[in-house]
């Protein structure tokens, strides 16, 4: 009898199953890839899969009767089996796929308007988000606000980097009807206390969306233990393709809200009078869906699920250790977001003294090092803490201590340059 | 591709000791300008005297190929005919929308000339145009206000 146990974390194996992480820049300088919170690389498995799709199975799924059509129905549905596991969905039918998480957060807040009266977001109706929201978590309830006449209202920050839940209490309040807000900061890194947000929000009868862009793909997670109503993913974040995301919401939810767009897929029947709708999932997919694009999610929760998303958060928690020690020794470089290694994600903002971001990402890809500058479309947190752009670097399962290094030596060259 | 071939002493320069820097009075035309992608913002003043570029004074925050090429464009402006201000405007931004593969003539350009390596960096052309495309718009204020007055 033979027994199943994950092989021990070993980044240097990890690292080979990445193509790209071999390549050189700039003539003859390693890769050091550290703008994971924009998208992660792809593995061999989730690109052979992709290949393997197109070369073998590839038909439209679900109304086909043959061999192709078949299996392609098979493949695209399994993926949705393996996401419903991977993130502790109860039922498959609750698992949505959309095109990213905008798209997922853009569905919830179109159909709340266009809902009945037990959900529908209306005239004096109150939307909470919070300052350290992504604009793909903003701009929709702006935009369901105007068309509706509700008010959106804001947790806001702390000095430090973390909500301030001071104001729960005032801000999420009987005519709130939906909170929704980040997981983890795609700019700060903070981990939020969604339980405390949910516990406040089923006092007051308020439905909860969280934004799992950056959770997901680094740390287990489980919807069921979230306890929020909707939770939206990006799929390319967490090793799959680009152009698919997933929402989930609990299938009463999904039941009872109408769909959010209409065409081929998403009808149960449709004659010269009306259309009726098929029941979710399918409800909310309307058109030819990312087929290829799941059968490579799948691929990718088969690696993060093998490697162990348990090892994962290890392994990234240790470099978020390292890394804010590290940067503790750069004379003039502030942490923006929790400047410790607790609660908060491998994904640290930081501004150099005197220094523009732009100047210091140029500076660092010349090296091979890349990140992210800018204001991570997160502007009203950049805002907040009284600066026009941060450099990001974000970590993922392949990066090691010698890419922090390397990015240690990386700033030091960035400030002979400009000093 | 190497550093030096984008971070020029001379932008350096210009960028730690910038020239002109500072809004002031009198002026013709303001003009303000962001890149939304990075945040980099100038504010450029323009005074026209007789068909010539008098004193261009700017105040901005961003990163050194904005803030240095907004610089540069002070010494190359100012005291020129507005006709061959604009000529040498668009010289620069032929140079560095040219990806590489125009020459540039250091006669028109002097100092200028320093930000041709910034025509390979794609992402970072709309930082070196930033002052001038304020110059620009200040300048098209101040000649059709002007040309307003006269009728």
């Amino acid at each position: 009898m033979t027994t199943t146990t994950a092989a021990p974390f070993d980044v240097e194996t990890v690292r080979k199953d990445f193509p790209i992480l071999s390549r050189l820049v700039h003539g003859d300088k390693p890769l050091v890839y550290l703008d994971n919170a924009a998208t992660s690389q792809k593995p061999r498995q989730v690109i052979d899969a992709l290949v393997e799709y197109y070369e073998k199975h590839n038909a439209n799924v679900h109304r086909g009767i043959h061999t192709l059509a078949e299996e392609a129905t098979a493949l695209y549905e399994g993926a949705r089996d393996k996401m419903a596991k991977f993130i502790g969905a109860p039922s498959r039918d609750e698992v949505i796929f959309t095109k990213n998480t905008s798209e997922a957060i853009n569905l919830v807040a179109r159909v709340l308007g266009d809902a009945g009266p037990g959900y529908r977001v209306g005239p004096g109706d109150e939307i909470v988000i919070t300052e350290m929201e992504h604009h793909s978590n903003i701009v929709p309830w702006h935009q369901l606000a105007e068309r509706t006449g509700a008010t959106v209202k804001w947790l806001r920050l702390t000095d430090e980097g973390r909500l301030d839940l001071s104001t729960l209490d005032s801000v999420v309040t009987e005519r709130t009807k939906i909170v929704s807000m980040t997981h983890v900061s795609n700019l700060l890194g903070t981990i939020n206390p969604v339980d405390v947000v949910v516990k406040r929000a089923r006092e007051v009868g308020a439905l909860v969306l969280v934004d799992a862009s950056q959770s997901a793909p680094h740390l287990p997670f489980d919807v069921s233990a979230l306890g929020a109503d909707f939770v939206a993913v990006t799929c390319h974040k967490m090793l799959g393709p680009t152009g698919i995301g997933v929402l989930w919401a609990r299938l009463p939810l999904l039941q009872e809200l109408p769909p959010f767009l209409g065409g081929g897929e998403m009808i149960e029947l449709v004659t010269m009078e009306k259309s009726t709708f098929a029941p979710p999932p399918h409800k909310f997919e309307a058109g030819t869906p990312p087929i290829a694009e799941a059968v490579g999610l799948g691929a990718a929760v088969d690696y993060l699920t093998a490697v162990g998303m348990d090892a994962i958060a290890a392994h990234e928690h240790e470099l978020t250790r390292y890394v804010i020690e590290r940067f503790a020794e750069v004379e003039g470089l502030r942490v923006i977001g929790p400047n410790t290694a607790e609660n908060r994600v491998a994904e640290v903002s930081f501004a150099l003294e005197g220094i523009h971001p732009h100047d210091v990402g140029q500076i660092l890809d010349e090296q091979g090092i890349a990140v992210r500058v800018g204001h991570h479309c997160a502007r009203p947190a950049v805002v907040r803490y009284g600066i026009p752009a941060t450099t990001r670097a974000s970590f993922y399962l392949y990066n090691t201590h010698a890419e922090v290094d390397a990015l240690i030596a990386g700033l030091d060259r960035v400030k002979r340059v400009f000093t | 591709m190497n550093l030096e071939s984008m971070y020029q002493e001379i932008i350096l320069d210009h960028y730690k000791n910038p020239h002109g820097r500072g809004l002031r009075e009198p002026y013709d035309a303001e003009s303000f300008q962001v890149n939304p992608t990075c945040g980099d913002e100038v504010t450029l003043r323009v005074a026209l005297a007789d068909a010539k570029v008098g004193d261009v004074s700017y105040d901005g925050q961003g990163c050194s190929i904005s803030q240095a090429s907004t610089s540069v464009l002070t010494d190359l402006v100012q005291g020129r005919t507005v006709e061959e201000a604009l000529a040498t405007m668009d010289a620069f931004v032929e140079m560095v929308q040219g990806r590489g593969q125009v020459e540039p003539d250091e006669d028109v350009l002097e100092d200028g000339v320093a930000f041709a390596g910034v025509a390979k960096y794609p992402a970072r052309v709309k930082c070196a145009l930033l002052g001038w495309m304020a110059f620009k718009d200040a300048v098209s204020q101040a000649a059709s206000r002007a040309e307003g007055a006269t009728r």
